[in-house]
């Protein structure tokens, strides 16, 4: 009953769903079924609650300080209507965090549930873990890692300030799309100010295990956060040339001089 | 001005002519986002009353934003035909419901009648419509546009068949091509989305679609869906475009915050036009819009986004476009929440669109944080069909693997063919038949592993 399409071996060239097969004008069953559970993978990717508890026992495993947080939007109905919301802290967590900044730091990390919970649980202890040994290597004072729900990329801006940040860099879930439920984006902003535009800022983005590898992030990121320190500029003006320096897949051990 | 409704004892105060447009407007995120929707359905209801009793030459006498303030605005007013409109002047917004509705409103008189309208007007007369009235009302409107092919005849619709790929791998992308017109999609356009912003990368997939398309001798066009200004960089450098695209908006501002100005948008349809390279006609732009862009970019002066984005179409109609689509669900769900959001906008842009003169398309689509899902679709998608659409997008299995958003697939537009017996462009349902891809009868034969299409991928996989 299934017409089966002749060119099926061309579909290793790309990731899109061709020769899938008809039967009469529509999909066949198995195609129909096999979407829905793409689509129910990333629906769950958005909705599935964030556990902040475990993201942030796993932070503190590695050897960071943590720190929690929530945006002003109390429940993701609301965060998903009211993207300003998640732009900028509730009142307890902008209290907590300023009573809780210390001395003024080279880097704010900020973890982001974002679009994708299920992103930030794959990935962000293991991405933290690779870009960990960077930190080390620069000697970059690193402020108290901030757990946020209900954020968005702009939320670190007020972290940022609060945390007397000369950088801040945002690991969120992205908006998961039907073959890429759990990627993780980042995004770095140098002297972090409320009213900051996205194009002062840079991104670093896929970053998941069918994506750009953690250790490849990591590398990328401390490429960036380098060199933004060093012209003193992210965003536009900053162009990502790492990729440069990344031999196939595998960064290198060490930022050039 | 302000505007009062009475409805019994109450009193429905309204401050001008952009609060009353907004608060009559059917329910949506981004308008709530914005502050300006109604505060109650009572409200959205009174609101409506008092738009239907609002005299349609009003519109021409209070902008809704600032005739110095805005380059659109100028566009709309200066270019407004007196003599186009005299048929309805002397008539409320609710009488030009009801006269779109009769049989006095023959496609001729529409076609006659879109210069004489402003996008506000197609705005404000929506509102106070029911999705069945935006159907009826858009069938009766015909938009016909040439490049290669004839788009937008009666009893027809097209399909962009949309190749997209995470890298903009040639032979990834050979292999959708080759997909979509073996399932009989791409008289509307191939038209990619370039992941990368790079110009060789981008003639690169110029040359591939120009390849493809000049070896089978098929009557379409192809477009890399880039910013205007790359895409005159390219035709400066003798790179073969056949449309050029940009995404448009309905104020100076949005536009501004896409890097186009009118200016911009005509010196791209100059370079087109001069590079003639349709073969039955020169409709060479490629628009696309969106409700929510304008407020998205902070430039929406306080006008509700269904009314922004009938300006966008004001702005494509000065630039005789082959192509314009309605992006609908893929702004996400800060500005259209669910899926009957979603259904009524695509509807509601599609019929402003055609009433206004333009070639309108939808791309049928959601994302995935948005509360909608196939089903959706299929409801918007044969709404659509039956209201005349001019085309819509075909991507394998609705999944784009770029973009990372479901839109339409090949197999919805052979569902609405079936349907509602829709033919394809009559040069290009001529082209499939040659070709062994259809019978006689438009639908789809058993493929041969022969074919010479798939030895064109087969050399870009070499």
């Amino acid at each position: 009953m299934i017409a089966r399409d002749p060119w099926l071996a061309f579909a290793r060239h790309t990731p899109a769903r061709i020769a899938l097969g008809r039967t009469g004008a529509s999909l066949p069953t198995a195609e129909v079924l096999r979407f829905a559970l793409a689509h129910a993978q990333a629906r769950d990717a958005v909705h599935m609650p964030f556990d902040a508890d475990a993201v942030a026992r796993g932070i503190a495993d590695l050897g960071f300080s943590v720190l929690r947080a929530a945006s002003a939007a109390p429940a993701r109905d609301v965060y998903l209507r009211r993207p300003d919301l998640g732009r900028r802290l509730g009142d307890a967590s902008r209290v907590a965090l300023a009573g809780g900044s210390g001395a003024p730091a080279d880097l704010a990390i900020v973890v982001a549930d974002g679009l994708s919970s299920a992103a930030v649980h794959a990935q962000a202890v293991p991405f933290l873990a690779a870009f960990k040994p960077w930190i080390a290597a620069q000697g970059w004072r690193c402020a108290p890692v901030v757990v946020a729900e209900q954020a968005r990329v702009a939320l670190g801006d007020e972290v940022g300030v609060l945390l007397k940040a000369r950088a801040v860099a945002v690991l969120i879930g992205e908006r998961p799309g039907l073959s890429s439920p759990d990627s993780l984006g980042l995004y770095l902003t140098l002297a972090p100010a409320q009213g900051r535009s996205d194009a002062e800022r840079n991104c670093i983005s896929n970053v998941r295990g069918a994506g750009l590898s953690h250790a490849a992030a990591a590398f990328k990121l401390a490429w960036l956060l380098k060199e933004a320190f060093r012209r003193g500029v992210t965003g536009i003006a900053l162009k990502d040339e790492s990729d440069l320096l990344l031999e196939g897949a595998t960064p290198p051990g060490r930022l050039p001089a | 001005m302000s505007f009062t409704h009475r409805i019994g004892p109450k009193s429905y105060v309204f401050s001008d002519l952009k609060d009353l447009m907004a608060k009559a407007t059917p329910p949506r995120s981004g308008d709530m986002l914005a502050g300006l929707s109604a505060t109650s359905a009572q409200e959205n209801v009174a609101a409506r009353m008092c738009l239907a009793d609002l005299p349609l030459k009003h519109f021409l006498s209070e902008a809704l934003i600032p005739y110095e303030a805005d380059e659109v605005t100028r566009l709309i007013l200066d270019t407004h035909d007196g003599t186009a409109f005299a048929p309805v002047s002397a008539m409320t917004v609710g009488d030009f419901r009801d006269f779109l509705l009769s049989d006095a409103a023959t496609p001729a008189a529409l076609a006659a009648l879109a210069p004489g309208l402003m996008p506000e007007m197609a705005a404000a007369v929506s509102k106070i419509m029911r999705n069945q009235d935006l159907v009826l009302a858009a069938r009766k409107c015909r938009v016909v546009t040439r490049f290669r092919n004839t788009i937008g005849l009666p009893g027809t619709m097209a399909v962009r068949l949309q190749p997209n790929h995470p890298t903009d791998d040639p032979a990834g992308v050979s292999a959708t091509i080759l997909d979509g017109l073996l399932y009989g999609s791409g008289d509307a356009v191939i038209g990619i989305n370039p992941a990368s912003d790079s110009l060789p990368v981008i003639e690169r997939l110029l040359n591939l679609m120009d390849a493809v398309i000049s070896r089978f001798e098929i009557p379409t066009q192809h477009c890399v869906l880039t910013h205007i200004t790359t895409s005159i960089d390219l035709m400066n450098r003798g790179a073969p475009v056949d449309l050029v695209f940009q995404s448009i908006a309905g104020t100076e501002g949005a536009n501004h915050s896409f890097g186009v100005s009118l200016s911009v948008l005509k010196e791209g349809y100059e370079a087109a036009k001069a590079l003639k390279r349709g073969t039955i006609g020169q409709n060479a732009m490629y628009f696309e819009t969106g409700q929510g862009s304008a407020l998205s970019a902070g430039a929406h002066h306080g006008v509700d986004q269904q009314t922004c984005e009938a300006r966008a179409y004001a702005v494509a109609r000065a630039f005789e476009p082959l192509l314009v689509n309605t992006v609908v669900g893929f702004i996400g769900p800060e500005y259209l929440y669910d899926g009957k959001q979603i259904i009524r906008a695509g509807l509601e842009d599609h019929f402003c669109g055609k009433l206004l003169g333009v070639p309108l398309g939808c791309d049928v689509c959601y994302t995935n944080h948005a509360e909608a899902d196939q089903d959706d679709m299929d409801t918007l998608l044969t709404m659509l069909a039956a209201a005349g659409v001019t085309y819509v997008m075909g991507i394998p299995g609705a999944d784009d693997v770029m973009l990372n958003y479901q839109s339409t697939s090949f197999h919805d537009a052979l569902y609405v063919r079936e349907v509602f017996g829709l033919r394809r462009a009559p040069e290009f349902e001529a082209w499939l038949a040659r070709m062994g891809i259809t019978g006689a009868d438009g639908r789809l034969l058993t493929p041969s592993a022969n074919h010479p299409l798939l030895g064109f991928v087969a050399e870009r996989a070499a």
